[in-house]
């Protein structure tokens, strides 16, 4: 089931179908909300209406005489426990439930514990709170005004918005190509605030046990050896009474990875009740007060010369943390990985700012299948390229690879220190346009040019650097990002593999199999994966940034080969040799010389379990462990071409086409990644047409439904065109690397570029996402637009 | 207030609060967690369950407009152990990643095909149009439903 063209000759491991779909296709997935313990209570969070204001009083007896009310809670009851407040994972608090002011609209304002769901969302109408408004920052081109409020006064010393200046490159060299340079182009361009939106919301089960002092917690998280530490960090109980167990995950992109002030109001509820307490939260509430994605405020600029060798890139970026600073990335890097803005081109010098500034807005920004923000850098890299092969009156794709990166050159280091573990660019761009037709198809969009017809042609080239991280440059929170991988071989030759990732639809269950099937020569039904339940699998920094296969796929491989190296002392016992006389070929330890005498892991396994006289220093059995400290991310690329048409009149978009060639090394599972291949196009299609969080002058969020937020269908996307080229990472043990987010990251400006190519022939040079019919119609009148404000 | 409904060919007789959403009363009062709440506001498709042969958002229904109704959910789509078509069409052609959204898309994708056995791929594409799903790019959903239409003609792959 896959039908790339030029499909792997190039050890990938087979398009299986998976197990996970067995329970799913039944209804018998265990999903958050399908968790049912005895004597459970529900909890419901009381929210503010205001962006920003100040708290006079919280009245929560009436809700408290509801007769199916058990408990409420409120920020002055948390902060008799010193749970009012809880670390970000950028070194910031967040408030848990609000105790002198709401910061953004949404904002915990209090918990109510009830028998049924019902009854808890009945009792949020019968708390009084009243507010005192105060003026909101929500415009953050002026949130640095001197005049501007103070978002976080709860800070001490803290008497302005701003957050963190952070730069990387090298700015004296950038500015000498920028002045020798025969051309430059500059734009001012915003990535608006987005959200992941995973189908299912966020939500847990908080189980606190008194009498042993043990917290089991169920929830939807991306990561639960990490929340455990932070859970633990927080609440002061002792990590080892601690168990997270994350169960089927509906999606996740970012969302189900920080820790939210829901779950820890569920804890204290359960803690102060004595019960299982779940909380669910909404759609409204996931969009409105969970992590969000991008909102970056960019000005880039290119320099070239005139014959179009581009020499170097300038960024300054005002990005947008919301009222808490609680991103999620390595704590290193408060922009992400957005200095890999240099993109797949080969440049001289590159230089960029990012400021991070407060506003009365729900706090996140690294979230959304963005590989640390690396579709902002790749959106500014591409937007830009675009832009100069207009000004030289160049085709953008014949633009695009006089400048790619050349073989030869990897692994490469970027300007700004990156680098790159091994690409074949000049290729992967070949390959989509002949998939596009790419010649034919300038020659048709001239034909309609001249029919008065809108037709667009857009490219993106990405680079990303995905599988953080190599634990000397990458932690959260201190912890580093190595992860773990337990395999256990039974007797009779069947394994149990347990990791510390967790799948929200990638299909670990299946590919992880694969990948110790292939090592021991078994087959993947042998394998059975165990993940998301930290009692069960061993401590590692869980699935987002596209890291599950670089990190711990390659952990598995390594435990699996211990493994080997462990039957390989037992088969000699076995065939009585020394084990300098085997040698492992097609799944088996094999006699040199004499390759009909071996012996496969099943075998071996039951082998080393037996009275077998084992060597001294042997200790039978085959289990083994590994922690896998990545020596560099892997980095995929790609090339995609969009193809738009436009009804000048109304606005509107329509994708016709879009192809999509992708490199991530060896593909483990090709059918599974060319599914996420076209999840990231409808991303892409999804940021670039529709979806934005925007807000209004007072702070109300004008995405907080599936209303307003609009999400793209099958009517908006179109059958993807893929290809595929394959250059191993030379790092990785399988010479695989990540592919989760490539689509999402490097989709929206192909997108872009395709819509801003139609509108040529009207004067168009930019117009910020989301193009909408109203934005479109806006650019092509040359009328300025914000989309991430009601503003015009 | 009592209902009385048909859900998967099973007669229930539940006392109900009159306000209770049929997916919450699929879900927590019959504990068929199959079907899944998304949205609130109809957009997603999570809940979708038939209403005698007609998809409708359970999310979006009060439990005692289902009264005196068949009610057909993921857990009724197969027959006994063997698996409808449909669902061996999404397993094959890799048509779900998460399986949040599976259960709705299989149910219209059951009465598209009821109603139209040889689907166009605009068909498939109309029809799941009021369903959201966030992982495939609906790409291998509309392959899922057209392989089951194919199969169920007799076609080989």
């Amino acid at each position: 089931m896959t039908d790339t063209l030029n499909p792997a000759g190039d050890g990938a491991y087979g398009s299986i179908p998976r197990k996970e779909d067995a329970r799913l296709v039944r209804g018998q997935g265990t999903f958050l909300d399908d968790i049912t313990l005895p004597g459970m209570l529900h909890g419901a969070i009381l929210r503010s209406p205001l962006a920003h204001a100040r708290i006079v009083s919280v009245d929560a007896a009436p809700a408290l005489a509801h007769p199916r009310v058990e408990a409420v809670l409120t920020g002055a009851d948390l902060a008799e426990r010193g749970l009012a407040w809880m670390p970000t994972l950028s070194a910031d608090v967040q408030a848990v439930l609000a105790t002198d002011k709401v910061r953004f609209q949404g904002q915990e304002v209090a918990f109510v514990v009830a028998r049924d769901r019902y009854a808890a969302r009945d009792a949020l109408e019968l708390i009084s709170v009243e507010y005192e408004p105060l003026p909101p920052v929500i415009d953050v081109t002026t949130a640095m005004d001197p005049a501007a409020p103070v978002v976080r006064d709860d800070l001490p010393g803290t008497t302005s918005n701003h957050i963190f200046d952070w730069a990387a490159g090298d700015k004296a060299a950038a500015n000498a190509v920028f002045a020798r340079a025969d051309v430059t182009v500059g734009c001012d361009m915003i990535y608006p605030r987005s959200h992941p939106a995973p189908l299912e919301t966020c939500g847990i089960v908080a189980d606190f046990d008194a009498v042993t002092g043990r917290l089991t917690v169920y929830a939807t998280t991306q990561a639960p050896h990490a929340h455990r530490t932070l859970l633990a960090m927080v609440t002061g109980l002792p990590e080892h009474k601690i168990r997270v167990v994350s169960p089927d995950l509906g999606g996740g992109f970012g969302n189900k990875v920080p820790v939210y002030p829901g779950y820890l109001c569920a804890i204290a509820a359960s803690m102060t009740v004595g019960r299982p307490v779940k909380w669910m939260e909404d759609r409204s509430e996931n969009l409105m007060s969970t992590t969000f994605a991008r909102d970056y405020h960019m000005h880039g600029e290119m320099a070239a010369t005139a014959d179009g060798t581009i020499l170097g890139l300038r960024a300054k970026v005002l990005a947008d943390h919301g009222a808490f600073n609680a991103t999620a990335q390595p704590a290193k890097f408060p922009a992400g990985f957005f200095h890999i803005f240099t993109g797949s081109y080969d440049l001289q010098a590159a230089y960029c700012e990012v400021t991070g500034v407060y506003t009365n807005k729900a706090p996140g920004g690294v979230a959304y299948s963005c590989s640390f923000r690396i579709t902002e850098a790749v959106y500014l890299v591409e937007r830009l390229t675009d832009m100069l092969a207009r000004r030289l009156g160049m085709d953008p794709a014949e633009l695009r690879m006089r400048n790619l990166l050349r073989p030869e050159q990897f692994p490469y280091t970027c300007p700004t220190g990156w680098q790159y573990d091994s690409g074949d660019y000049p290729r992967a761009l070949a390959l989509a346009l002949e998939i596009a037709g790419y010649d034919d198809l300038r020659r048709e969009q001239a034909e309609r040019r001249a029919r008065g017809e809108y037709m667009g042609i857009g490219i993106s080239f990405f680079t990303e650097g995905v599988g953080a991280g190599p634990r000397a440059h990458m932690d959260i929170l201190g912890l580093g990002m190595a992860d773990g991988a337990d395999l256990r071989v039974h007797p009779t030759g069947k394994a149990v593999l347990a990791i510390s990732v967790q799948t929200q639809g990638q299909g670990h269950e299946t590919t992880f199999a694969q990948i110790v099937a292939h090592e021991l020569g078994l087959t993947p039904d042998d394998v059975e994966v165990v993940h998301g339940d930290t009692d069960r699998t061993p401590f590692g920094l869980g699935t987002y940034g596209s890291r599950s296969t670089p990190v711990s796929g390659a952990a598995a491989v390594v435990a699996a080969r211990r493994v080997r190296e462990r039957a390989r002392a037992v088969a000699a016992a076995m065939l009585e040799l020394s084990a300098d006389d085997l040698e492992w070929t097609d799944g088996k330890w094999r006699v040199r010389g004499d390759p009909e005498q071996a012996a496969g892991i099943a075998e071996i396994a039951m082998a080393a379990h037996s009275s077998l006289e084992l060597p001294d220093g042997v200790e039978g059995h085959l289990d083994a462990s590994a922690v896998y400290n990545p020596p560099n991310l892997t980095f995929p690329f790609g090339a995609y071409v969009c193809v738009t048409d436009v009804d000048p009149a109304t606005g509107e978009v329509k994708v016709r086409r879009f192809i999509a060639v992708d490199d991530c090394g060896v593909r483990i599972n090709p059918m599974i990644v060319e599914g996420q291949v076209h999840r990231g196009i409808a991303d892409g299609i999804g940021m670039a047409l529709m979806q934005s969080i925007a807000f209004d002058t007072a702070g109300n969020c004008l995405g907080g439904s599936f209303m307003d937020y609009l999400l793209p269908t099958a009517l908006e996307c179109p059958s993807p065109e893929l290809g595929a080229t394959v250059t191993p990472s030379p790092h990785h043990p399988i010479g695989a690397k990540g592919v989760g987010e490539s689509a999402t990251v490097g989709s929206p400006a192909a997108v872009v570029n395709s819509v801003v190519d139609a509108l040529a022939p009207l004067g168009v040079v930019h117009a910020d996402m989301p193009l909408t019919p109203a934005c479109v119609w806006r650019a092509i009148q040359g009328r300025p637009i914000r989309p991430d404000l009601a503003l015009s | 207030m009592r209902v009385t409904m048909t859900v998967n060919g099973t007669e229930y007789s539940r006392e109900v609060e009159p306000r209770l959403l049929l997916i919450h009363f699929l879900r927590d009062d019959l504990g068929l967690t199959g079907s899944h709440w998304g949205c609130d506001t109809s957009n997603c498709g999570a809940c979708v369950v038939l209403l005698d042969e007609t998809p409708v958002k359970s999310c979006t229904m009060l439990t005692p407009m289902a009264a005196g109704r068949r009610v057909t959910t993921v857990e009724g789509l197969g027959h006994g152990a063997r698996l409808d078509p449909v669902q061996l069409g999404f397993q094959r052609c890799h048509g779900l990643q998460c399986g949040f959204c599976t259960p709705g898309m299989m149910l219209t994708a059951r009465w598209l095909l009821d109603r139209n056995p040889q689907p166009t791929e605009a068909d498939v594409r109309e029809a799941i149009s009021g369903q959201i799903c966030r992982c495939t790019g609906y790409e291998n959903i509309v392959r899922s439903v057209l392989w089951t239409a194919r199969h169920e003609a007799g076609a080989g792959d």
